[in-house]
């Protein structure tokens, strides 16, 4: 379980996150929605360690992240995987390379088992007949399956996935939210998204943190966000007119089958 | 100004202090400085090379062009060929094209990590990036420039030699005999000396420039720049710092 505890953190005099409080619900997909420039990256930064917070706590399992120094957050930083905006892959390694890094670097495997463990991730995220490519060689959406292979190659416990769809075609975008969400419930990991991409919330999220303008706005499932009445949030995610069909459409399927809830939980999952 | 400088000089410590931790693996380590020790040394070698060769060949020319006295042994020209290459030309020259070379390569691959996101996903995994990307890189610039130094020198000799020859200004047996002349080993150590300084500097200012930057390709550019002129300018001033210690 990932809980923050009011972070804030401010960048000369403007202030990005101000007294952000919440819980990462473990085994499930959390997302962190919001417009650009409302302090999503900085607050997954935040509970990553690439920035320093302010004030506030950023607790692991109850340990407090941040107030561990580089070597006590080691154990912990090996437990979390990530997949950046870009992807972030080395480019002087090949995809296999990539994926064997952390491997390389941190298990006390044999090369052979090494070598078996980065077949089986790079078959997971199914990217084939890629292994000798180099990042430059490859596409978009190559790439965020070479970052997720990357990201589980070690069995993180947490994967946080910064703007997964950023650049990719809607097919494609498509296909990583569902690798993201299988991911997360075939290795039960507590994963935490960024994302503004509606169909990322309606399709994967779990558990669901609005921000506006650094603070947390609003927080619940992706049942309850198509019902809120909070105004900021509807601006937000019924900017485009195609949610707008969706929000009736949703309407109208759950007056007319009362059991609509029982029934996604009961296959949200599969 | 001042506090600017203060401001980068207490970071650049700061950043040499980090390298300093336990390794995550040794093996990766290693692993990474051989790769720094082939891109430095060997990558560096063609350009050092070309250089030196010249760099003799114009030093015998234009020092018989200054020796105009008939009473002036033809063999001093190798003399002065040997200690200004030794002394002057190969560890301070060779360096300056190196901090071009060499520099303006660490201060864009480490700035284009930094852009591109690749250090921090190494930050994430808990690697210690000063450490695995940082350090390799200053260690192996310590070991292969002052060979390149040593090697410049050599072949900067070579070039006077064969210079002299070709333009007709000094035989080999009378560059060789003034080769011999009054040999001081002491110059070998203060080139040394300037060349295990001047290594230091070339890494580890570009490295400080490239894994600080930020923002897009344009700052990495600038960073690449700046790192280059400031390891040029902080070259020129050891040179006279150890002149002015050692001689």
């Amino acid at each position: 379980m990932i809980e923050l505890k009011n972070i804030r953190k401010s960048f000369g005099d403007k202030e990005i996150l101000k007294d952000v409080s919440a819980n990462m619900e473990p085994g499930k997909t959390n997302l962190i929605i919001g417009a650009s420039g409302s302090g999503k990256t900085v607050l997954m930064k935040c509970m990553v360690g690439l920035i320093k917070v302010d004030s506030g706590t950023v607790l692991y399992n109850g340990q407090d992240f941040t107030a561990m120094d580089d070597v006590e957050k080691k154990p912990i930083r090996q437990e979390i995987g990530m997949l950046f905006q870009g992807s972030a892959l080395f480019d002087s390694m090949t995809v296999e390379q990539n994926v064997m890094f952390p491997l390389d670097m941190f298990s006390t495997m044999s090369y052979k088992e090494r070598r078996k463990r980065m077949q089986e991730c790079l078959d997971r995220v199914e990217l084939k007949d890629a292994n000798k490519k180099f990042p430059a060689e490859i596409s978009g959406g190559m790439k965020k399956r070479v970052g997720i292979a990357r990201a589980i190659v070690l069995n993180p416990k947490y994967l946080f996935v910064d703007e997964p769809n950023s650049g990719l075609d809607p097919q494609t975008s498509l296909i990583i939210d569902k690798l993201i969400k299988d991911i997360t419930v075939e290795y039960n990991i507590t994963t935490v998204v960024n994302t503004h991409d509606m169909n990322t919330v309606m399709e994967s999220g779990d558990h669901i943190i609005y921000m506006h303008q650094g603070k947390k706005q609003w927080e619940g499932s992706n049942e309850d966000i198509i019902f809120s009445e909070d105004k900021l949030l509807n601006d937000f995610i019924f900017a485009s007119e195609f949610f707008q069909d969706i929000k009736e459409m949703r309407k109208m399927e759950i007056f007319r089958d009362k059991n609509w809830r029982a029934k996604q939980a009961g296959g949200g999952n599969k | 100004m001042e506090f600017r400088f203060f401001y980068h000089f207490g970071r650049y410590l700061l950043m040499l202090k980090g390298m300093f931790s336990r390794p995550e693996n040794m093996r990766m380590y290693w692993k990474e400085f051989m790769k720094q020790c082939v891109d430095i040394g060997f990558g560096s070698l063609g350009i050092v090379v070309i250089i030196s060769l010249f760099l003799g060949a114009v030093t015998t020319v234009q020092t018989a062009y200054q020796l105009v006295s008939g009473f002036i042994p033809k063999s001093t020209i190798a003399q002065v060929v040997r200690d200004t290459l030794i002394l002057e030309l190969a560890p301070t020259m060779v360096c300056i094209v190196l901090g071009g070379v060499v520099g303006s390569k660490i201060a864009s691959e480490l700035g284009n990590m930094r852009i591109s996101e690749q250090i921090d996903a190494q930050e994430i995994m808990g690697i210690n990036t000063k450490a695995y990307l940082i350090g390799p890189k200053i260690l192996a610039a310590i070991i292969t420039i002052p060979a390149l130094v040593i090697i410049a020198a050599f072949l900067g000799i070579f070039g006077g030699l064969e210079a002299g020859k070709m333009s007709g200004i000094i035989s080999h047996e009378q560059f060789m005999q003034g080769l011999r002349a009054s040999f001081d080993g002491y110059n070998v150590f203060f080139a040394l000396s300037k060349a295990y300084t001047y290594s230091f500097i070339i890494s580890s200012i570009p490295a400080y420039y490239g894994y600080n930057v930020t923002g897009g390709a344009l700052e990495i550019g600038r960073a690449s720049t700046t790192a280059v002129v400031v390891s040029c300018v902080l070259i020129l001033f050891a040179d006279y710092a150890l002149a002015a210690l050692l001689l």
